[in-house]
């Protein structure tokens, strides 16, 4: 363990930590923005900079080692102007004009960007503002990437790389020319891209994101925490939920998913559910026409139990048999069983677990 | 056998503590996309990573060795490991001793499994062969994780049993990094098994010929059970052809497009006296109902899914259920009351206290417990037996559930269908990344249909070449049971002589062709191997 102080309070934190783990560890905060937890640390925002006991300048608290006795502070009026110049400077690359200054973004609400502008009292670019003018990168159908927007923090890259281990999304050459290479352009069928849009939940801004944002704004909608309805990972995800529609879906903090989806939990779990064609009535099958025509509850359950029930009394409840869904929730398996063991007395019960 | 069907360790301690992972018929880049992700950062740490498996799927490009045994010949080179295992002393002759049984007979029984008999039998290279035993056999911790190339045989359960004899014998067993791992198929298959779904089974795996178990479920439910097993779902379909099965209530299913042999499910469904399907859709299957109910998707209820690492977390009602559906749970309780049955109306937490109370895996359980700041979004791993106990991430610590583990030693045999001159390929199936299973779900999302909608089939480009086919071309496959059209798309991916189509598109949907050749033990059916021809129909532009 490396013992440490922040803002004049002793922590330890394991050997190979960060200054930011050791400021987390202290209860205090420092606002970041190109960081992004569990990948390697960037640097390139510096608006995590604090001031080392001994260092002639801030550091950012992010990429810079803890190391025993070091004296760390975190809040004072000259980290607070380096953070405002940090933020000063990325504002004024941000392509601002672009969106008429975030009124017309879709990650307005939701921009990490803003937040931290907001937090340090930035409200416009001293500088002079870049003019983007960069094309949409949009052919991908669900993901696309507006380079005017980008900060260059390359999150992204972080989230294709080191946490999907995909790469196919890089960042090209140095400095303040940085720029990213999304797959999401005309040739995106030739990359390798799975679309998972894990760099778009990495984004901090309304640069590299998930085209379902168009249908709504983040403070209109509510999310509910879940279980992923395909395959047995059991990625957590949030439905974002707009209306009392499911507008869009978010990788959560899951202990076997640790906040990844694949395309199929972050775009295909969720629009069958309003989907036009969901059957609304219970439907009997007219014996005599072959066609199903529509039945109240009543009468179709009333059906299901009066048929059911002659089966059993004639042939036995061997006669019946039950197959239930992998699908569905544990509640909805074990009352079904119940089911078919109490009410049609058969042992005949099965899954889909064989196919 | 180790006692239960589930992963035995966690996602996360294989990905992170393996020192080699041997990934047996799974493609988890595709069929399980963010195990997938895990397992490539595995590779990039620096774990070693030995892909056996008929096709070039995306992780042997990353693998150390891919030994591409030929589809069905799973027994073969897991014997014929375990033969190079013994041979080169590299078994964990300490964990043998203590915590296993019958190692005498195995180690006769495989010492006719050679690297040089696996080597035809296989297809394979012998070398890679016993390189790959020394690469697993030496590693601290080693991990097996297998999939449905593995079960999906009409040898299944052997091929599983032969695995896990390679576990037992390197002492990978009760610890992190190593295990025996099902990657299970299903968001909830796991918890559809464990909640009794099964011909055999009450909940919890409590045998129904058990008089104890079923003494404790007649009491709690007021009823008398029948101790003879059921008839196994694969089984049920001839059944319904000789009159045994004359009423079926199907709950959210989809046989005629998921189950081989299509043109036979759909006989045995015209042949049923009354068929209920409960579902969201008009599926393939409802289209064959007497009475269709409509039921609510996970979005729309409550619940919990048990995950392939026997996690139990919990599922919530984002929405309201469209309106004119109803809950599965009240449509079940409405039809136990009309049948007789009392059945209070019970909320779906109320139910898992009922699973709790009778079930001792999930004693523990309930969604109280698992919306609390103590358990914090993390699930519970079964066995949780009550309520203070925090769940069990490996199982097999220091003991296996059935005492001491034993070696079953199954004899290698051929798949049921084997190519011959009329039906020269061999045929496999599986999934893709962007669509899962009968697309049910996945279907109604448009953008997932633009980047993949349509059936196809993968051949070798040698096989392309002297049939005179063309990548993109439409070609007809056929087998003994059925024909269909798909689109030809030509590479290395398979061995000359085999061929591989998704299971997912209503265009060309394989299960025509599939064969119902049954394991004899689990009854899963061979989707993995059937023999069909493969002939041209035009030419792309």
């Amino acid at each position: 363990m490396i013992r440490l102080t922040v803002d004049g309070r002793t922590v330890e934190v394991p050997a190979g930590s960060t200054i930011l783990d050791a400021v987390n560890a202290a209860g205090a905060h420092v606002p970041t923005l190109c960081h992004l937890k569990g990948n390697s640390p960037v640097a390139s925002c510096r608006v995590c900079v604090v001031e080392v006991e001994g260092e002639p300048y801030p550091v950012p608290s992010c990429s810079t080692p803890a190391r025993a006795n070091m004296a760390v502070t975190t809040d004072s009026p000259q980290l607070l102007a380096w953070r405002r110049t940090a933020l000063d400077l990325i504002i004024a690359d941000h392509g601002l004009n672009s969106t008429n200054y975030c009124f017309s973004c879709e990650k307005n609400g939701a921009c990490e960007l803003q937040d931290v502008c907001r937090e340090l009292g930035v409200e416009s670019p001293s500088f002079p503002a870049r003019e983007g003018k960069e094309p949409v990168l949009d052919s991908n159908p669900f993901l696309s990437y507006n380079p005017n927007l980008c900060i260059r923090c390359q999150r992204c890259v972080g989230a294709c790389n080191e946490a999907a281990c995909n790469h196919t999304l890089r960042a090209s050459k140095h400095g303040l020319r940085t720029s990213i290479e999304a797959p999401f352009g005309e040739g995106w069928r030739q990359t390798d891209c799975e679309s998972c849009g894990n760099c778009a939940q990495a984004c901090p801004t309304g640069a590299l994101v998930v085209k379902r944002r168009e249908a709504y704004r983040s403070w209109e909608t509510e999310r509910v925490r879940t279980t992923c309805p395909h395959c047995g990972v059991g990625c957590q995800l949030d439905l974002v939920v707009r209306d009392g529609k499911i507008v869009d879906a978010e990788g959560a903090p899951g202990p076997s998913n640790r906040s990844l989806l694949c395309v199929k939990g972050r775009s295909g779990s969720f629009d069958f559910v309003s989907s036009e064609d969901r059957l609304t009535t219970p439907l009997v099958k007219n014996r005599e026409t072959g066609e199903f025509e529509p039945a109240t509850w009543d009468e179709a359950l009333d059906l299901v139990a009066r048929r059911f029930g002659e089966l059993k009394g004639q042939y036995g409840g061997e006669s019946l048999a039950a197959f239930a869904c992998s699908r569905s929730t544990n509640e909805d398996v074990y009352l079904f069983q119940k089911m078919a063991h109490v009410a049609l007395e058969t042992n005949n019960i099965d899954s889909c677990a064989r196919v | 056998m180790l006692g239960s069907g589930a992963m035995t360790n966690t996602i996360r301690d294989i990905a992170e503590q393996a020192d080699v992972i041997m990934l047996v018929g799974s493609n988890p880049e595709e069929a399980h996309p963010v195990i997938g992700m895990q397992l490539r950062a595995a590779v990039e740490r620096g774990c070693r990573l030995i892909v056996v498996d008929p096709r070039d799927i995306g992780l042997a490009r990353m693998a150390d060795i891919h030994l591409k045994i030929r589809p069905g010949t799973n027994v073969a080179f897991a014997n014929a490991m375990t033969n190079v295992l013994i041979k080169e002393r590299l078994v964990d002759e300490g964990f043998v001793r203590n915590r296993t049984e019958g190692f005498e007979i195995l180690a006769a029984n495989v010492s006719e499994y050679t690297p040089e008999w696996a080597e035809d039998v296989c297809g394979i290279d012998r070398r890679d062969l016993i390189a790959a035993a020394k690469l697993f056999g030496q590693a601290q911790r080693a991990s097996i994780v297998y999939c449905l190339g593995v079960t999906e045989h009409s040898t299944g359960t052997d091929g599983v049993m032969a695995l896990s004899n390679i576990a037992m014998i390197t002492g990978n067993l009760g610890k992190a990094g190593g295990g025996m791992n099902p990657l299970r198929g299903q968001n909830n298959v796991q918890g559809a098994c464990d909640m009794g779904a099964s011909p055999d089974d009450l909940p919890g795996y409590q045998k129904i010929w058990d008089d104890a178990a079923r003494a404790k479920f007649e009491k709690a439910w007021g009823v008398s059970l029948s101790p003879k097993p059921g008839t196994k779902a694969t089984e049920c379909f001839p059944a319904m052809m000789d009159g045994r099965i004359r009423g079926l209530y199907l709950f959210g299913e989809d046989p005629v497009r998921t189950d081989p042999d299509t043109g036979h499910v759909i006989k045995a469904l015209e042949s049923l006296e009354f068929f209920v399907v409960e579902d969201l859709f008009m599926t393939e299957t409802a289209k064959y109902a007497d009475v269709i109910l409509p039921g609510c998707s996970y979005a729309e209820k409550e619940g919990t899914f048990t995950n392939t690492e026997r996690r139990v977390q919990r599922v919530r009602k984002a929405v309201d259920v469209v309106e004119g559906a109803r809950p599965d749970t009240e449509i079940f309780t409405e039809v136990m009351n009309r049948m007789g049955y009392p059945q209070p109306l019970l909320t779906p937490a109320q139910i898992m206290d009922e699973i709790a109370t009778l079930t001792p895996p999930y004693g523990g359980i309930s969604h109280e417990r698992l919306d609390s700041e103590s358990v914090a979004g993390c699930g519970l791993q079964w066995p949780c037996p009550h309520a203070g106990h925090p769940g069990t991430p490996i199982l097999h610590v220091g003991s296996f559930s059935r005492g001491v583990g034993s070696f079953s030693v199954p004899e290698y045999r051929p798949s049921a269908e084997r190519p011959d001159w009329d039906y020269p390929f061999i045929l496999m199936t599986g999934r893709v990344l962007y669509h899962y299973n009968a697309q049910a779900m996945t279907g109604r999302t448009p953008g997932l249909d633009e980047i993949s909608s349509r059936s196809f089939i993968e051949l070798n480009t040698s096989d392309a070449l002297r049939l005179g086919i063309e990548d993109g071309g439409l070609v007809r496959v056929t087998s003994r049971r059925g024909s269909i059209e798909t689109i030809a798309r030509v590479s290395g991916k398979t061995n000359p002589g085999q061929v591989w189509m998704p299971f997912h598109f209503q265009d060309g949907n394989s299960n025509w062709l599939t064969n119902a050749a049954l394991d004899s033990i689990s009854k899963a059916p061979e989707y993995k191997v059937c023999a069909v021809s493969v002939t041209p129909v035009w030419r792309p532009e």
